[in-house]
């Protein structure tokens, strides 16, 4: 199977994946948090009656559906394509990843479908009270469903709750519990939740700040101003602390990955943390150069912190990992491809012997299997250096989502400041900036999302499933050919939707 | 209870859940029927507008019954999922294709700036209406006529025919009529609840003239149905198909599906009682002024799902057969989930109950009141 491996196909496969994923995350930020505004616009204009948060909250609900649309047209390909290009994966994992897959959609996607419905044509068809709690229900669900798809996402980085079956050939749910509440999965709704309630407020501030730049819907821009500047200042350092736990849960778990993003070859006792560097795109990690070009800074022993949460502990670097470090216990890859080699020597020998009737020969193999099982995945690589990932574009990732992370809370500030000192119109410099900010923050959250897919790699299943395994058997003319129809049917439809966002907002919240 | 199930009870409730999701998805394919007879039997923009908007308010529970098909399917028979998905490439790449343009259509076709102009956007609704359904219908044939894949010893698949699932319903071959005639029937059942829907949801008295076309694309699409719904029965009857044996092979098996019937008598019956309700449903709608006749067509057709979901999987049957490596064959005794999350699934399967009841709910109260040409004035509407 492995030797007919058309890498090209693989590449391919993930690029298509990379480029949906992407293309979904555009949008599904916005639709999380900005569920949560509308709904408390909603409920202002439900408890005062005043028409100016109804005109405010219909604004606001029309933009959501321009992006909720697309977000749902650039979603259904994601599910499916686990199937098209993944179909060993779906078959050796399916078991355990199927489940929060329909969980998703029987819980949450028809909480949004039904409620959707009633939130944008209720106004006069159902009661005050009642469309008003569908608006609530549409962020539920909506976030309901982000919690379901991130603990499908969460497994595969940290696959907990499972075995390896070796009569089905696949991996099998042992244990629910310990997938839904896995602590990864617990930190990755938080840190994306928390992170697209921010979004949304640097959405409501970079359209409102146009308005005001414009001097136009003055009323309705600085009271959505208000609200969305306190909302997106809680997110912001919930998101930044939040992101401490993730990095720390990543240490433990994916020990390959905080090496990799942060450019970090030998490990460290009193590991500092990059605070600026431009990584060394042509580095391998087998040899001497310096993983830096020029100059870079490191903010002594906070990567120690970070990763293990004291100063003077040891973070393994690449090469520890892939060459192993007896001093500190590391088993590098190189002698986990070996044990994974064995695995699925035993593996095999198990099922001839079964094929042959010969049941003692089968128990000693399959004992000689759970002896090397954890090790798997490894035994399908071919050298260990495969198990470093692109090193220069997780470490550009995180440090773009870091750096961005910790301007937003004072561009929040900022905004609440002038605000409160009522010289937010005055201040055009930073209503200038603050129309670009929802960009800024796209960036951030597309840079994070890479850095955990990016920085996985090569597993699609964290050390038991590599990519290489999980594709289909396709060619990659295949798989090529419907990458540039995704590429070229989603990108006219962005440009579509763009289009009419600008529109939409140029003619602001006014009625027909 | 659900932890006393044994595995093969599992297996059987869960193939009729999926069973009962896909039906239902069926049923609300008028939303597709609707699309495709949006420019048959609305001339006016008013006209137009008011078929969008009835129908803009239900497409996504369609198509969020589609996502939750397809959950199922892979929680519960993930190498269904991975035989099928990955092996018939591009039949499902397509389907999905008419799905994504569907689901931008009703919120960008009358947005200004929307860069193709409405037209596009409706012909996006139409190729979602027509080829979409056209293509799960052919890809639903072959759970009787099969499909050209191997399965290795880690059942991973290689599909042996190079339009990779397409020649399901682009090959001459016999197999090829009985897909598209399953297809065919699909699409014009759609078209025949999408034009009772309408005639349910909208205010006729606004658009007196498009009422005898409704009604009489009502009738149409019924007739139109009728010719491959008998090509599908009177295969189904005479057919071989494709059954376990006592050592748990896959054998062919003459006249399979009509042994299946005679096991299962109740399918017999939910398919006959299906056929009734629909040709009563639709008969009603075009010959009377009655309004009701999408409830007794969607439950016809969500029996006539039923059966024709349940007819290949049970009675020992290969659900997903394969034509060129008998056993490759998918059945829902090697195709599905381990017990435990099988139960798992089945405790939250507990929650659909609650589910469906707050749609029936919303759906009462949303439809309640008719669609009016106010309703399209707004600047929220599609």
């Amino acid at each position: 199977m492995i030797e007919n491996l058309d890498l090209g196909m693989v590449n391919w496969a993930r690029a298509q994946f990379a480029l949906t994923a992407m293309y979904h995350w555009l949008f599904v930020p916005l639709t999380l948090g900005i569920t949560w505004i509308i709904a408390f616009y909603h409920s202002i204009y439900v408890k005062t009656g005043s028409e100016e948060w109804k005109r405010l909250t219909k604004f606001w609900m029309k933009l959501f559906g321009v992006n909720f649309a697309i977000g749902v047209a650039t979603g259904i390909i994601m599910e499916f394509e686990f199937g098209t290009n993944w179909s060993n994966y779906s078959w050796m994992v399916g078991d355990i990843f199927g489940a929060p897959l329909a969980i998703e959609g029987i819980f949450a996607f028809f909480i949004e479908a039904t409620f959707f419905a009633v939130m944008f044509f209720g106004w006069n068809r159902v009661s005050k009270r009642f469309h008003l709690f569908s608006t609530w229900m549409v962020a539920v669900g909506s976030n309901l469903s982000a919690v379901w798809i991130l603990v499908a996402n969460a497994w595969m980085q940290y696959p907990v709750g499972q075995a390896f079956n070796p009569d089905t050939a696949r991996f099998e749910m042992q244990n629910f519990a310990e997938v839904a509440f896995s602590p990864y999965a617990v930190n990755k709704f938080v840190h994306a939740t928390s992170s697209s309630m921010l979004m949304a407020a640097l959405f409501i501030i970079s359209i409102s700040s146009y308005y005001l730049l414009r001097k136009r819907h003055i009323m309705m821009a600085k009271r959505s101003i208000a609200v969305a500047a306190i909302i997106g200042l809680i997110a912001s350092v919930f998101t930044i602390f939040n992101g401490d736990e993730s990095a720390y849960e990543i240490a433990q778990v994916q020990p390959m990955k905080l090496a990799a993003f942060e450019g970090l070859y030998e490990g460290e006792t009193n590991a500092g943390l990059v605070a600026f560097g431009l990584i060394n795109r042509d580095k391998k990690v087998f040899d001497t150069q310096d993983p830096f070009v020029g100059f870079h800074l490191k903010i002594p022993a906070v990567l120690s912190l970070m990763a293990n949460r004291s100063f003077g502990s040891f973070v393994p670097g690449m090469k520890d990992l892939v060459y192993g470090n007896s001093e500190q216990g590391i088993l590098g890859a190189a002698q986990k491809m070996e044990r994974g080699q064995n695995a699925i020597d035993s593996l095999n020998a198990y099922k001839q012997s079964q094929k042959d009737g010969d049941a003692e020969a089968a128990a000693n193999h399959l004992t000689a299997f759970n002896e090397n099982k954890e090790f798997l995945g490894y035994g399908y690589l071919t050298k260990p250096e495969e198990a470093v990932p692109p090193v220069a574009l997780s470490f550009n990732a995180f440090h773009i989502m870091v750096a961005l992370g910790t301007l937003f809370p004072i561009i929040f500030i900022g905004y609440l400041y002038f605000s409160m000192k009522g010289k937010l119109e005055e201040k055009k410099w930073l209503l200038g900036f603050g129309t670009i900010t929802y960009f800024l923050g796209m960036i951030a959250s597309q840079a994070g999302w890479v850095l955990a897919e990016v920085g996985r790699q090569p597993w699609a299943i964290q050390d038991l499933l590599p990519v290489t395994v999980a594709r289909t058997n396709l060619t990659s003319g295949t798989v090529q050919t419907t990458f540039y129809m995704f590429l070229i049917l989603f990108t006219l439809l962005l440009i579509a939707e763009i289009s009419i966002m600008v529109k939409q907002i140029n003619i602001g919240p006014e009625e027909n | 209870m659900i932890e006393n199930l044994d595995y093969v009870t599992l297996q059987h409730l869960w193939w009729l859940l999926c069973s009962v999701v896909g039906s239902l998805f069926l049923f609300l394919n008028f939303v597709q029927g609707g699309q495709s007879l949006l420019w048959q039997v609305a001339k006016t923009q008013t006209e137009k507008d008011l078929v969008i908007n009835s129908l803009g308010r239900k497409w996504e529970l369609t198509f969020t019954t589609l996502v939750l098909f397809g959950g199922a399917l892979f929680a519960s028979f993930p190498k269904f999922y991975s035989t099928s998905f990955g092996g018939a490439y591009w039949v499902w790449i397509a389907i999905l294709f008419t799905f994504i343009i569907q689901a931008v259509s009703y919120e960008f076709r009358r947005k200004p700036w929307n860069i193709l102009g409405s037209l596009v956007y409706e012909g996006f609704l139409f190729i979602n209406g027509v080829v979409g359904i056209l293509l799960i219908g052919a890809a639903v044939g072959t759970f009787f006529t099969g499909s050209n894949f191997q399965l290795d010893g880690n059942n991973f698949v290689t599909w042996t025919h190079p339009f990779r699932g397409l020649e399901a319903a682009l090959s001459l071959s016999l197999s090829s009529i009985f897909n598209i005639a399953m297809g065919l029937f699909l699409v014009f059942n759609a078209r025949t609840l999408g034009s009772m829907y309408l005639i349910n949801n909208i205010e006729l008295g606004e658009v007196p003239d498009m009422e005898p076309r409704l009604r009489k694309a009502c009738l149409q699409n019924l007739i139109l149905s009728l010719p491959f719904c008998l090509i599908i029965v009177g295969s189904l009857l005479f057919m071989r198909g494709y059954g376990i044996n006592d050592q748990g092979a896959i054998e062919v098996v003459s006249f399979k599906y009509f042994f299946n019937l005679l096991a299962n008598p109740w399918l017999l019956l939910l398919l006959l009682a299906g056929l009734a309700l629909v040709i009563y449903g639709a008969w009603n709608t075009a010959k009377t002024t009655t309004t009701k006749g999408i409830w007794f067509g969607g439950l016809g057709t969500v029996f006539i799902g039923l059966c024709v979901l349940l007819l290949p999987a049970y009675n020992n049957t290969a659900f997903y057969p394969s034509k060129v490596d008998l056993q490759s064959s998918l059945t829902i005794y090697n195709a599905s989930s381990s017990p435990y999350t099988l139960k798992v699934m089945t405790y939250v399967a507990l929650g659909i109950p609650f589910v469906l009841a707050y749609i029936a709910y919303v759906w009462w109260s949303m439809n309640r009141t008719k669609i009016k040409i106010e309703d399209t004035g707004d600047r929220a509407a599609y």
